[in-house]
């Protein structure tokens, strides 16, 4: 069991090591200097307290769109609709605000509605995806890709249609509201210690969730084998639809954050690609809640320190994304190659 | 509108499909044999990206396509390798792929951003382009869109009448009765994934050689067209003449929002952009709720006649999946 360990920790050192010398050759295809690079994404997301507070704003909703994507996958589901998710859950956290600004009820009450009515939101269109697949016979991956283009021309259209700022509606995004509406935040920063506090607690909540109920243990045996699971008497297309929900409204959430914690109004991209990176972590740690606020950070640094790279380097910010990219997909192959040796060796690894 | 102006706008549609042509035939050649290439979306950018670089650097749009099929056929290569060598899901790999690709196209292609190239020039067919109406429709492209004419009957006719598209039928379908036939289900698998990745890989450089001239990054308005063409292979029910349909269909569906533009100040043009996309969900429910338990009980309920119409009508939309689609093959 502990030799078991060891190999396993070996075959993602040397995945680890794989992407680093794949992301070092491409840096040197593009005529780039590796360590320049490195040591720019390094310092641009540790160098200084303020830089790590931007990472942190960048981990939250990294953080809570995981933790959903996590009981998708758990019930076996590619909910690739996440982006969508995410997009509805801004959409209607930006209706909530914009039809209680002018009220005089308490701030906190009307944020908390807000972010409420983002749950919701995301949660109708992930039980969409999960209707089309449960009822409609739809694969989620093809329903939810056309939700998430459904999502993003709402956007567009609330943007430069009904929600356009006076005068005339631009891709900058709707009126910013004001601050009093904004979730607190550090003064002189732009982290909000709620949205933090936030995001660890529903990691928190779905690592017991699929650990320690027996909610958890039905729907993981729905995603292990669902037609064993359904002669068991579990009610599949239930649980199905639950995950869809509960995952979408986390989504949701994290589109919340993006309105009320980031951008402070409703933009063309509010969902900034949360949700396939959020499927890219869940990928890299297994599926195990416990590794995925580690990873969440990591990935969250590797985007804020990249930022410096087009300023210093004139290079292009999507380096970081072909670093996480490159990572998960040795990590995927280093397991396959495992589980290839294990299998040969008769199960004596 | 005119007649001129409207025979030019359809025309327009049969060149603006092509790309989308080769995508959507690429990956129904891959997804018959078993294998879905979700990398798609990242294969389309990269490709275009490479393409468009290719010739830059040579001076030659033959090269900057030639590029494009090995790009598109070595990221094949890699979801082939990882999900029937190494026996990984394919829609993890896939999908991991397409995001790799998609960044490392803006990575590298950003020293060739807004740069000018060279665009694929039309060539009117001898001929046939003097047709009235028909000529300006269909023969006033260039030689890919002619191409993209080609291989739809050309793949058609090789899966549904030759020896060897029935073997791509089988190890798609069921692989252990092909193998037991003596096929080598995993090689062939291997073949035309990495074959249908190269047909898939034309479709970037007809983008930045022709449909859209040029590589800009993120704006090139390129992504997200992989996605697309994953959805109308799905609705073409992996039949290389109705997913054509369904790549024309869609084609046309933008060109008249743009066209209705205009008429609709209300609404903006990104929102008409994508109206085929609610559209593109109606026909997949359609299309697949036929295959779905409950209505096969509804229909039960229903007096004879009656059930014997809405089921006509539910089998003659519906497609079903090759059925071995997405699983590994092992011999032993």
């Amino acid at each position: 069991m502990k030799k078991r360990r060891w190999i396993d920790a070996l075959f993602q050192l040397s995945a680890l090591v794989l992407a680093l010398g794949c992301t070092t050759l491409i840096l040197l295809a593009a005529d780039a200097p590796p360590w320049q690079a490195y040591k720019n994404i390094f310092l641009g997301s540790v160098g200084s307290f303020k830089k790590f507070s931007d990472v942190l704003v960048s981990f939250v909703p990294l953080l809570l769109v995981t933790s959903g994507l996590l009981l998708t996958f758990s019930a076996g589901l590619w909910n690739i609709g996440v982006e969508g998710q995410i997009t509805l859950g801004a959409i209607a956290t930006t209706w909530m605000l914009r039809l209680l600004q002018d009220s005089n009820l308490a701030p906190g009450l009307i944020i908390t509605a807000a972010m409420l009515a983002g749950m919701l939101g995301g949660a109708i269109w992930a039980g969409l995806a999960g209707a089309l697949k449960t009822y409609g016979g739809v694969n989620e991956i093809f329903g939810g890709l056309g939700l998430n283009f459904v999502a993003t021309a709402l956007t567009l259209w609330l943007i430069f249609g009904p929600w356009k700022r006076p005068g005339i509606g631009s891709m900058s995004g709707t009126e910013p509201f004001p601050d009093s509406l904004w979730l607190p935040m550090l003064t002189g920063l732009r982290l909000s210690p709620w949205a933090v506090g936030l995001g660890v607690f529903f990691i928190i909540v779905v690592y017991f969730l699929l650990r320690g109920t027996y909610f958890g243990l039905r729907i993981k045996a729905v995603g292990k084998n669902i037609k064993a699971a359904y002669l068991l008497g579990i009610p599949t297309t239930r649980y199905l639809m639950l995950a869809f929900i509960l995952g979408g409204s986390l989504a949701g959430l994290t589109g919340a954050m993006q309105v009320t914690a980031v951008y402070h109004r409703l933009i063309p991209s509010i969902s900034s690609g949360y949700g396939f990176l959020g499927l890219l972590v869940a990928m890299l740690v297994n599926y195990q809640a416990i590794w995925v606020a580690p990873i969440a950070l990591f990935f969250a640094a590797l985007n804020i320190g990249s930022i410096q790279l087009p300023i210093i380097l004139k290079l292009d910010s999507t380096l970081s994304g072909v670093l996480q990219g490159v990572l998960v997909l040795f990590v995927l192959l280093a397991e396959g190659v495992r589980q290839q040796i294990t299998r040969r060796k008769g199960g004596t690894l | 509108m005119n007649t001129d102006a409207l025979l030019l706008g359809l025309a327009g549609v049969l060149a603006t499909a092509a790309p989308l042509i080769f995508a959507v035939i690429g990956e129904t050649i891959s997804e018959r044999g078993g294998v879905i290439n979700l990398s798609m979306n990242g294969t389309v950018l990269l490709t275009a990206m490479g393409g468009f670089a290719v010739t830059v650097q040579t001076g030659s749009l033959a090269w900057g396509f030639l590029a494009g099929m090995a790009i598109g056929a070595i990221v094949a290569l890699i979801v082939a390798f990882g999900s029937i060598t190494l026996k990984q899901s394919q829609v993890a790999i896939g999908f991991v792929l397409a995001l790799v690709c998609r960044d490392l196209a803006y990575f590298i292609g950003n020293p060739y951003m807004g740069m000018a190239g060279t665009r694929l020039p039309a060539w009117v067919l001898p001929g046939l382009g003097d047709i009235p109406v028909i000529g300006v429709l269909f023969f006033h492209h260039d030689v890919m869109t002619y191409l993209s004419y080609l291989i739809i009957p050309l793949t058609w006719v090789w899966i549904f009448r030759t020896r060897p598209g029935l073997m791509l039928q089988g190890i798609g379908e069921k692989p252990a009765a092909a193998f037991v036939r003596g096929a080598n289900v995993n090689r062939l698998r291997y073949l035309y994934t990495v074959l249908g990745g190269a047909v898939m890989g034309l479709a970037g450089p007809i983008y930045s050689l022709s449909v859209k001239a040029g590589w800009k990054g993120t704006i090139s308005g390129l992504d997200g067209l992989g996605w697309i063409a994953l959805a109308i292979t799905i609705f073409g029910g992996w039949n290389p003449i109705r997913a054509a349909l369904g790549v024309y269909l869609f084609a046309f569906l933008q060109w008249l929002g743009l066209v209705l533009q205009p008429s609709l100040p209300g609404i903006p043009s990104q929102v008409l952009q994508v109206a085929p996309f609610p559209l593109m969900i109606m026909t997949l429910l359609l299309v697949n709720i036929g295959n779905t338990e409950w209505v096969t009980r509804s229909l039960a309920v229903l007096p004879a006649p009656l059930r014997r119409l809405f089921a006509r009508m539910l089998r003659a939309m519906r497609a079903s999946p090759p059925g071995a689609l997405g699983t590994p093959f092992d011999s032993e």
